[in-house]
């Protein structure tokens, strides 16, 4: 046994209410610069829809992930490295921009310089790729809340294979439809693929937390890792040449802040904390026979934080004392493997998925309500559960290989909970009856509901602080980039977009959101150190404020004083 | 032997493999960032399907060739028990299929590069001159190739350019072998050295990591939050934490 700690993440998707805050804060965080315009490293996405990129379920097209061979063992589905490095050329299965949209700015200067007339000017839509006027077709969330579907939905991968096995199962009619929200960030695996699929070796598992990171310097553009994972959520730069990905918000994971997609999530839904896993049991795990069983084998590799054994173990390993006890306070351990309520996104790509989701039962309670029945009572859930057998075969095929068991089972706790806990605040005697029905005491469903419910921010994310005691170095790092060439100035190297020495992103956006945070005032562009909003800014030209004007060129316009010169 | 000869094949050859190793290790060093192949195959990837690989195989065979022409004395093959005529056959065969092939694949490329909207906006001046360069050296190549093939003590490279190139090595470059070489041949030549020494700075870079070692490695990499944080020496205010 190897322990090893793994930072990872539950999602609670029956509070999703689909509003995008996640995925806009994210990338004003981390992909607002040229280049990777068209990057969510957080999408919502509404289910039963494409996704984004369009698709990338389908790994028939796609070739993400891992398959078992003939003799049981794992062979990247894209091919192993012979074949990787003979197609290293040109991928043969790079999903083009189109396949995720193709980022457009408007015009808008029309609209201001516009002289006046009768008509009313319009901005045109320009693509940000290639500066012409396009149209726009699609993007990410083209088809939200099924815009569409009549249309679209029929080309959802796991529509499409429910379908086959008969042939009216999902509709798109108003009446039939069933809708949730699906939020993606890259899922941290165990078994990564985009890592084994690096011919580089420029992406790596970081020991400490599981984090899967891009190493920038060493990454040469192969874009092998995009093909590979299965998830698509390995990104290429095109403007540095580079893939990048989510890096859970490691800058403040480390100084033990959530990630910024769980800070800023609306409706409180996201979990953080550790893992304890047996790092030697991964590969074995991640192979087992039937796809089924894949979800079963993914718990089993969670080690129990409390078991005597575990802690020896994860001592000997170099677990330190607070990492341990973050995983014994851990609420993604809870949910996943205590009272089994989440369940991972698509096992059978057999790359160990650490973000977690607890599926919606809302699907079901709206039915009820709709229908007239009352969406509380256990028994019309039970009954209901049982007989809207589309959405559990569709949650299936998402998150358990298609085995509408463990769907089953985790709707009917969390119904159970709604029925037993409707009780209790009406102040009515619990009715243990209920709990038991879904193998659960009444008081794994009080913990549980808390959880779920009411749990405040300590209890939400439970992040080591193992690198307190570096939180201020940290900092004093920000300061020295004023006279380190300083991230973001060049723009342009010598040797085109890509060249120059690298802007550390991280520290770039710390500095970007602590003076918008902390500064009551707007900016004065006369000021040094003057900044504009980057996510305003699609990469051309130099707006005002984006340099600190230079001093003999512009004195100071009459009527302002001198900024003082800063330490 | 003239200064001009001297110049040209006893000086530029070194100051070309001292910007080309010098340059390397610079930009190694503080440009790992830049080091890319800075693929536009997420803009367009029908025609870079034909031509990338017809280029770059095409330039693999190339290479190969001019390691054997090279390195390889013409005693050894002869002692071998392969003639001239030989010799030249199977090397105006592949040489000519690899040329033509690298040439038709860059030709797409280009075409690929200047018909995409979006390929032709990420294109640098940078890349405008390499392009210029490398179609030249092929065109060159190609030439000599074909040159070669017609016979001719004159255009034997052979006895006239491996020498020479061998030379180099030793540091007793053999400018007498090299100047009795055919014009075709000097001008592919000077265009390799041109090439070998603005490489460095161009995209061309890519070529000098190609990721051999992914057939040894594990495939899972492991790394450790301290190594991890700097694969290039930590600069001022960034030393490690
Ligand atoms: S989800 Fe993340 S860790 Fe998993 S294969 Fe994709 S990029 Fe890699
Ligand atoms: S963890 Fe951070 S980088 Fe990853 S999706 Fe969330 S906000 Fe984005």
């Amino acid at each position: 046994m190897k322990v090893m700690a793994q930072m990872g993440m539950v999602m609670n998707l029956d509070k999703c209410i689909g509003c995008h805050t996640c995925s806009v804060t994210c990338k004003q965080a981390w992909t607002n610069r040229g280049g990777v315009e068209y990057v969510w490293f957080n999408n919502v996405e509404t289910r039963p829809g494409q996704g984004y990129p369009r698709r990338y379920q389908d790994q028939d097209q796609w070739r993400g992930g891992w398959v078992r061979t003939k003799r049981g063992r794992l062979r990247l589905r894209a091919g192993g490295r012979f074949r990787k490095l003979l197609s290293i050329f040109a991928n043969p299965v790079l999903p083009n921009i189109k396949d995720y949209y193709e980022p457009w700015t408007y015009d808008y200067e029309t609209l201001t310089n516009a002289p006046l007339g009768d008509d009313f000017p319009v901005a045109q839509p320009k693509s940000l790729l290639s500066g012409k006027p396009m149209s726009v077709e699609w993007s990410a969330n083209w088809d939200d809340d099924l815009g569409g579907a009549p249309e679209h939905g029929e080309s959802d991968p796991i529509v499409e294979r429910i379908r086959r096995e008969s042939e009216d199962k999902i509709r798109f009619e108003y009446e039939r439809a069933f809708m949730f929200y699906l939020p993606r960030i890259c899922e941290h695996c165990l078994n990564p693929s985009c890592v084994a699929s690096c011919p580089s070796g420029a992406m790596y598992k970081r020991v400490e937390d599981g984090i899967v990171l891009v190493d920038q310097d060493q990454c040469r553009g192969w874009r092998m890792c995009v093909t590979g994972c299965p998830y698509k959520k390995v990104y290429f730069n095109h403007r540095t040449g580079k893939a990048e990905k989510c890096t859970l918000c490691y800058p403040r994971v480390e100084v033990g802040l959530p990630t910024v997609c769980s800070e800023t999530c609306v409706g409180r839904l996201r979990y953080l904390g550790l893992f304890l896993y047996d790092a030697d049991r991964v590969t074995a795990a991640a192979s087992v026979a039937d796809e089924k069983e894949l979800y079963q084998a993914q718990l089993d590799l969670l080690l129990d934080p409390d078991d005597p054994e575990v802690i020896a173990a994860a001592r000997r390993d170099g677990i330190a004392e607070d990492w341990l006890d973050a995983a014994r306070r851990s609420p993604v351990y809870k949910l996943a493997k205590v009272y089994k309520v989440a369940l991972p996104l698509h096992p059978e790509f057999r790359t160990m998925p650490m973000v977690w989701y607890v599926p919606p039962l809302s699907p079901v309670v709206d039915r009820l309500v709709e229908t007239g029945h009352d969406g509380e009572d256990v028994g019309n859930l039970f009954g209901a559960i049982d007989a809207l057998r589309i959405p559990i075969e569709y949650l299936a095929e998402l998150f358990t290989a298609g085995d509408p068991e463990p769907v089953r089972t985790v709707l009917q706790k969390l119904a159970a909970m709604r029925s037993y806990m409707r009780d209790v605040t009406l102040g009515r005697p619990a009715n243990d009856a209920v709990a038991e029905a879904a193998g659960m005491t009444g008081a794994e469903i009080l913990e549980m509901y808390r959880l779920l419910a009411i749990a405040k921010y300590e209890e939400r994310y439970v992040i080591p602080t193992a690198y307190e005691g570096q939180a201020h170095e940290l900092e004093e790092i920000g300061c020295s980039l004023d006279v380190d060439g300083g991230p973001g100035m060049g723009g342009s190297g010598p040797f085109g977009e890509a060249s120059g020495r690298p802007a550390p992103v991280s520290v770039e956006t710390f500095h970007a959101l602590r003076q918008r945070q902390t500064s009551d005032d707007l900016v004065d562009p006369g000021e040094r150190g003057a900044t504009v909003n980057l996510l305003n800014w699609d990469g051309k030209g130099r707006p005002a404020g984006l340099f600190p004007p230079s001093r003999t060129d512009h004195p100071a316009p009459i009527g302002t004083t001198e900024p003082e010169t800063r330490p | 032997m003239t200064t001009l000869d001297v110049v040209l094949w006893g000086v530029l050859p070194y100051v070309t493999c001292a910007v080309l190793v010098g340059g390397t290790l610079w930009r190694y060093r503080y440009d790992k960032f830049g080091w890319t192949t800075r693929s536009s195959q997420l803009y367009e990837s029908r025609l870079l399907r034909i031509g990338s690989p017809l280029f770059h195989f095409g330039l693999l065979v190339v290479i190969v060739g001019h390691v054997i022409g090279l390195l390889i004395p013409k005693s050894w093959t002869d002692a071998a028990g392969l003639s001239q005529e030989g010799y030249h056959l199977q090397a105006l065969l592949l040489g000519t299929i690899a040329g033509i092939s690298t040439l038709v694949g860059i030709g797409i490329l280009i075409y690929r590069r200047r018909t995409t909207g979006p390929v032709f906006m990420a294109t640098t001046k940078n890349d405008k001159l390499m392009y210029v360069v490398l179609v030249a050296a092929i065109v060159a190549g190609l030439a000599t190739t074909l040159l070669g093939a017609s016979g001719g003590d004159e255009h034997n490279y052979r006895l006239t350019v491996s020498p020479w190139f061998r030379s180099l090595f030793v540091l007793q470059p053999d400018i007498e072998a090299m100047s009795r070489a055919g014009i075709a041949f000097h001008l592919h030549t000077l265009i390799g050295m041109a090439l070998s020494a603005v490489w460095p700075f161009t995209r061309l870079v890519h070529a000098f990591t190609a990721p051999l070692q992914y057939l040894f490695r594990p495939y899972i990499v492991y790394r450790s939050r301290e190594s991890g944080t700097a694969s290039r020496a930590p600069r001022r205010g960034w030393d490690r934490v």
